[in-house]
C-alpha cells in the first residue's frame, strides 16, 4: 500500500469516524449536561432570542466595531476564506463529488487565490496578535497554538497539492487534514459548533426577559 | 483613559485563619456545570475582545482584567471532571491540573472585588458567552471553599439575621417610615392587612437616600394606588446573591414572598435598586423552587404604566437630563425603554450618553462591589468613565434608577472632586407632579 492509498484509505476512514463520532459524542454530551426549567414569567420569547443572538453575534454591536475591528475583519477573512476554500476548491469539489455522487461549479482559479490570500492572512494576523497582544497572551494556552498551526500546514499542504504533480503532496495534504479531524473533536477547534449553543443559551436566558446582550 | 492614575486594586490580605476547602469548590463547580456552562466553556476561543467591553480593564489597561480569565478555575474542574472526551483526556493525561488553595485565592479578586457582574462583555463576545453568569456560579464556588471579601459576606449575613445588610430592622423601619411621614406629610403605609401592591424598599435608600421613599409614597399616592410596605418582608436588596450564598438568596426571597401572600398584593414593586431587580424578577422563581404568585416590576416599569395609564401626570420641564442606565435594569433586565417614556414626560431635553441604554459602562459598583472594600480604588478609577460620559451630554441634571450605583457614584465623585449631583429619577420626578 502506497503513502497515498494509505491516506486515503485506512487513515481517511479513521480520521473520519474520530471527527464524526467525537463532534458528535462531545455536542450530545454537552447537551446531557442539562439545564434546569426557568420559572421566571417570560417577558418575550426566548426561542426569538436565541435566534436573533445567533444572528446579532456574528457582527460586532452595541458600538464596538471600532473596538474590536483588528478581529472582526481578519477572522471573517480567515473563515470566508476557509470555507470557500474548503467547499469550492476544484480538487474538494471533485473529492466531495466522488465521495457523495454531488458536484457544484468549483471556484476559478483566480477566486482559489484570493480565498487562500485572505485565509493566510486572516489566519497568520490572528495569530500574531495571539502572540503580541498582552490580552491574548495572557488567556492562550497550547491548545490555541497547536489549533492555529494544524490549519495553517493544512492549508499550506493543500495549496503545494493543487497542481496535482506529485502523488507525494497529495497525500501530505490528506495526512495533515486528517491529522486535524482527529484533534478536531478534543480541542477548542468545536467553537465551529458550539458557538451557536452558546449564542443560543444567551439569546434565550435575555431574550425572555426582552433584551439580546 | 490610560493616563487615569495607577489604582489598581488593593491586594486583600489573605487572612492567615481561612481554611480554603478547594474540594468544596469543585463540587460545587462539577454541580454547576450545565450544558449552558459547558456550551460557554466549550466555545470561548481567547480571543480577548471582551476585555474591551470591561471597564476594569479600560481604565486600567491590565491584561487581568479579562473578563474571559474569570473563567477558567471553572474551566480546569469542567475540562478535569465533566466535559464530554474528558475521561479520554484524563487518560492521557491532558487535562489541567486540579483547584488547588493558592490557584482559588489567586484567582479570588477577578471573582468578587473585579467583576460587577454588568454583563457587558457578553455584548462583545462573537460566541455571546455570559460571563457574568460564570461568575456568579463561581462566587458560590469560592465562597463554598471558605473564600470571599469578609465585608461582602458580611452583608449578606448581616440581611439574614438583621433584615437588611445596613441594619434596617423591622424596628428601625417602623421608625423610619414614621419619621419621613410625618416630616413630610405624606401617608406611608406600613402593615396593611391587605394591598394590591406590595412596595418593597433598599436600606441604602431607607438609611441614606431616604428621600426616594418619600417620593416613591408621593407618587404610589398620586396614582391612587393600593399599596403598603410590610415589615414581614421589605429588604429588597440581596446580598446572599451577590455574595454566592445561595442559602441566603433563599431567605431574602422567601421573606419577601410571604409579605406579599399575606396581604394578598398581586404585585411586588422592587425599588431603585438593579440588583434586587434582577434577583427577585429573573432569578427569583428559581431560588424559590417554584413560580412567584405575584407580578414584579421595578419602580420604573410601574411608573412608566402609571403613566401611560394617565394616573401620573408631571410638569414638564425645560432642564436639560441625563440618565445612568443600571446594568442590571437595563441590559440585564430588559427595562430600558419604560425609563425612556419616564424621562420623555419629565422634560423635553432628555440627552442620551454615549454609549448608552442596553451598552451604557456600568457605574463600578454593581454586583456587590460596591460593599467590597478593597475594591474601593478600583470602583473609583472606573467612575472616570462616567464622569466622562456625562460632561459629554452638557446634561444639568443627572439621574439614575438604583440606590446602588447612586451610592457608587456618590462615593466616587467625592473623592475624584467631581461637582455634579447624582440624583435619583423617582426623586426628581415627585419633586414634578402634578397637584
Amino acid at each position: 500500500m502506497s503513502f497515498l492509498e494509505l491516506t486515503q484509505g485506512p487513515l481517511w476512514y479513521l480520521a473520519s469516524a474520530v471527527f464524526v463520532i467525537g463532534v458528535l459524542w462531545r455536542l450530545i454530551g454537552i447537551l446531557r449536561l442539562g439545564r434546569s426549567t426557568d420559572r421566571s414569567v417570560a417577558r418575550a420569547s426566548g426561542l426569538g432570542g436565541a435566534l436573533k443572538a445567533i444572528a446579532l453575534h456574528s457582527v460586532p454591536h452595541g458600538g464596538n466595531l471600532k473596538r474590536t475591528l483588528y478581529h472582526f475583519l481578519t477572522g471573517y477573512g480567515f473563515h470566508l476564506g476557509l470555507f470557500v476554500l474548503l467547499f469550492f476548491a476544484a480538487p474538494h469539489v471533485a473529492f466531495i463529488k466522488g465521495l457523495t455522487g454531488f458536484g457544484w461549479t468549483p471556484l476559478p482559479r483566480w477566486g482559489f487565490l484570493i480565498a487562500a490570500e485572505a485565509a493566510f492572512a486572516g489566519l497568520i494576523l490572528m495569530w500574531l496578535r495571539r502572540m503580541t497582544d498582552p490580552v491574548m497572551r495572557r488567556l492562550s494556552d497550547a491548545d490555541d497554538h497547536i489549533a492555529t498551526w494544524l490549519v495553517f500546514v493544512v492549508m499550506l499542504t493543500g495549496c503545494l497539492a493543487l497542481q496535482e504533480a506529485h502523488d507525494s503532496l497529495r497525500a501530505l495534504h490528506l495526512l495533515c487534514v486528517e491529522a486535524l479531524m482527529i484533534y478536531f473533536p478534543f480541542s477548542r477547534l468545536m467553537h465551529a459548533f458550539t458557538f451557536l449553543f452558546a449564542r443560543a443559551y444567551t439569546g434565550a436566558t435575555y431574550g425572555r426577559r426582552g433584551v439580546t446582550p | 483613559m490610560k493616563d487615569l492614575p495607577d489604582t489598581g486594586p488593593a491586594t486583600p490580605p489573605p487572612a492567615p485563619e481561612r481554611k480554603i476547602d478547594a474540594q468544596a469548590a469543585i463540587d460545587h463547580f462539577i454541580q454547576g456545570c450545565g450544558s449552558h456552562i459547558g456550551s460557554y466553556l466549550d466555545a470561548c476561543i481567547h480571543c480577548g475582545q471582551c476585555s474591551q467591553a470591561c471597564h476594569f480593564h479600560e481604565v486600567t489597561q491590565d491584561p487581568k482584567y479579562t473578563p474571559a480569565l474569570k473563567l477558567q478555575p471553572i474551566t480546569r474542574v469542567y475540562k478535569r471532571h465533566k466535559a464530554p472526551l474528558s475521561g479520554v483526556k484524563r487518560m492521557l493525561g491532558l487535562v489541567p491540573p486540579e483547584l488547588t488553595p493558592e490557584y482559588l485565592q489567586e484567582y479570588e479578586e477577578l471573582i468578587f472585588d473585579s467583576c460587577t457582574l454588568c454583563g457587558r462583555c457578553t455584548e462583545v463576545c462573537p460566541m455571546g458567552i455570559d460571563i457574568a453568569s460564570v461568575v456568579a456560579l463561581s462566587r458560590q464556588a469560592f465562597v463554598a471553599a471558605g473564600l470571599g471579601p469578609p465585608d461582602l459576606l458580611q452583608a449578606a449575613e448581616t440581611s439574614r439575621d438583621k433584615g437588611s445588610p445596613l441594619g434596617l430592622t423591622a424596628e428601625v423601619l417602623r421608625d423610619r417610615i414614621e419619621w419621613l411621614s410625618d416630616d413630610n406629610e405624606v401617608e406611608i403605609p406600613l402593615d396593611s392587612e391587605t394591598a394590591d401592591v406590595l412596595v418593597t424598599v433598599s436600606s441604602i435608600e431607607m438609611m441614606k437616600y431616604p428621600d426616594s421613599i418619600v417620593a416613591v409614597a408621593k407618587l404610589m399616592n398620586a396614582a391612587g394606588v393600593d399599596w403598603t410596605i410590610s415589615t414581614k418582608g421589605y429588604e429588597a436588596t440581596n446580598f446572599g446573591y451577590l455574595a454566592g450564598r445561595g442559602d441566603i438568596a433563599k431567605i431574602m426571597i422567601t421573606r419577601l414572598v410571604d409579605a406579599a401572600e399575606s396581604v394578598g398584593a398581586k404585585l411586588l414593586v422592587i425599588p431603585e435598586c438593579g440588583h434586587a431587580y434582577g434577583a427577585m424578577r429573573w432569578t427569583g422563581a428559581n431560588i424559590l423552587g417554584r413560580p412567584l404568585p405575584f407580578e414584579v416590576v421595578h419602580i420604573t416599569e410601574f411608573v412608566a404604566q402609571m403613566i401611560r395609564d394617565g394616573k401620573l401626570k408631571l410638569r414638564k420641564t425645560e432642564e436639560s437630563v441625563t440618565y445612568h442606565d443600571p446594568c442590571q435594569i437595563s441590559r440585564r433586565g430588559g427595562a430600558t425603554a419604560d425609563a425612556r417614556e419616564i424621562l420623555a414626560a419629565y422634560s423635553s431635553d432628555v440627552r442620551e450618553m454615549d454609549p448608552t441604554g442596553n451598552h451604557n459602562w456600568c457605574c463600578g459598583g454593581g454586583g456587590g462591589v460596591q460593599a467590597i472594600g478593597t475594591a474601593a480604588d478600583l470602583r473609583h478609577a472606573v467612575f472616570q468613565i462616567k464622569i466622562n460620559q456625562v460632561e459629554a451630554t452638557g446634561a444639568k441634571t443627572f439621574v439614575s434608577a438604583c440606590a446602588n450605583c447612586r451610592l457608587t457614584m456618590d462615593e466616587s465623585r467625592e473623592v475624584l472632586h467631581w461637582p455634579q449631583k447624582v440624583q435619583s429619577l423617582v426623586e426628581v420626578l415627585a419633586d414634578r407632579l402634578e397637584n
